[in-house]
């Protein structure tokens, strides 16, 4: 019994101690690996869409609790104004969610850019998503907020050719960066006014 | 029978060299081996797991219960994993995203747990540090030569910057996974030759 009892604790003292020094580890290195993965993930998508501002939109970022998850929020100084944030939301895809951000000018609630981030599209077909500076095109100047649909379903969104589900889950990507917009609009024109330029 | 701390240090770098003369460790020795910052990063981490957990299990191996000595043994290993895998994301993380998935699977590496069960569990701290950093520098530079060949012959390339000509047709079967095991097979071949008697 004592020998039982002698066991079950060494091994619970190492799991114990573990688990202690991999929680500080990984909250000491928390910030930095967010970082690296807006940098590398995110990053060539955000300044694609941000393109000409004159700050470091990947710097520059703020958080806002929507419900129980924090969103995080990039902004771009235009003409010496902070107006635009672009924000990650997804849609569903053919081989799984596509990853999407989405830059908003909120001055006037107009969409500034898309760019897809992460996705598993067939490469080729529905990876174009990504890629075809067109279809991306179609988004911008629109007002946020829009229901955006492919031509197919009534919308007027020209979908890539042979990936209309990879092109309605870019659609709905941006469909839902609308809601998450209008849901959370009053606190990040707050924090977007107050970042420095 | 003690053999000197220099000895416990050399025998991993010729007489025991893990992958080729132990045969162990092969998974990450065929998989990690396209290129050379691959095989020389994984060779890295495995050395600071290794001697780490060697450390800590020659210190605690009379506190280790008999009975429980493995799982013990894969808690240290484990942890010290993750501990490489969160500061690789944190400060490498193109490296990160090409060994993706062959980081946390350190953890099923043999020599990690061979090197526990077989020497640490065994022997003081200062022997167990030599034995780990011998087994781990031997174990980086078999992979960063099996990565030399590969890289070089499969790709035309050393450490992504091109060697031969433009007229240069790069061997692509040798970064495919038949050409690690063909590969793997020769530097066997010649070190068995080598190290005849």
């Amino acid at each position: 019994m004592r020998e039982m009892l002698k066991l079950f604790l060494v091994v619970t003292l190492f799991g114990a101690l573990s688990g202690g020094l991999l929680a500080g580890v990984r909250a000491g290195t928390k910030e930095r690996i967010e970082y690296q993965q807006i940098k590398f993930v995110k990053g060539p998508a955000i300044q694609e869409i941000m393109k000409g501002c004159s700050n470091d939109p990947l710097s520059t970022r703020f958080k806002v609790k929507d419900g129980k998850e924090e969103r995080s929020f990039f902004v771009g100084v235009f003409d010496g104004k902070p107006n635009t944030v672009a924000f990650e939301t997804s849609g569903k895809g053919y081989g799984g969610d596509i990853g999407v951000v989405v830059a908003v000018n909120i001055e006037n609630d107009q969409i500034a850019g898309v760019g897809v981030t992460t996705h598993r599209e067939t490469p080729g077909v529905g990876s174009r998503a990504k890629t075809d500076v067109k279809f991306a095109a179609q988004f911008k100047g629109q007002p946020i907020g829009e229901p955006f649909k492919v031509k197919a379903d009534g919308g007027k969104i020209d979908a890539l050719s042979g990936a209309t589900v990879s092109s309605r889950g870019v659609c709905g990507a941006v469909v839902s960066s609308g809601e998450i917009y209008r849901r959370l609009k009053s606190s990040i024109v707050e924090k977007t006014k107050s970042t420095k330029s | 029978m003690a053999k000197s701390v220099l000895q416990e240090f050399t025998k991993g770098l010729w007489n025991e060299v893990p992958p080729y003369r132990l045969v162990l460790g092969l998974c990450p020795t065929l998989a990690m081996t396209k290129s050379v910052d691959n095989g020389f990063g994984m060779g890295i981490a495995v050395t600071f797991v290794l001697v780490c957990s060697n450390i800590l299990i020659s210190m605690l191996r009379k506190a280790i219960p008999k009975n429980v000595r493995i799982a013990c043994f894969i808690v240290v290993v484990a942890t010290f994993v993750i501990i490489v895998e969160l500061v690789m994301q944190a400060y490498a993380y193109t490296l990160f995203q090409q060994m993706g998935i062959f980081i946390p699977l350190i953890v099923v590496n043999c020599i990690l747990l061979g090197r526990a069960e077989a020497f640490a569990s065994k022997n003081g701290v200062v022997a167990s540090i030599a034995d780990g950093l011998g087994m781990g520098l031997g174990f980086t530079i078999s992979l960063t030569v099996l990565a030399i060949i590969r890289e070089i012959l499969g790709n035309g390339t050393f450490l992504n910057k091109a060697v031969f000509g433009p007229s240069f047709e790069p061997f692509t079967f040798m970064i495919t996974a038949p050409g690690a095991f063909v590969c793997l097979g020769l530097m066997l071949c010649i070190m068995n030759l080598l190290g005849k008697k």
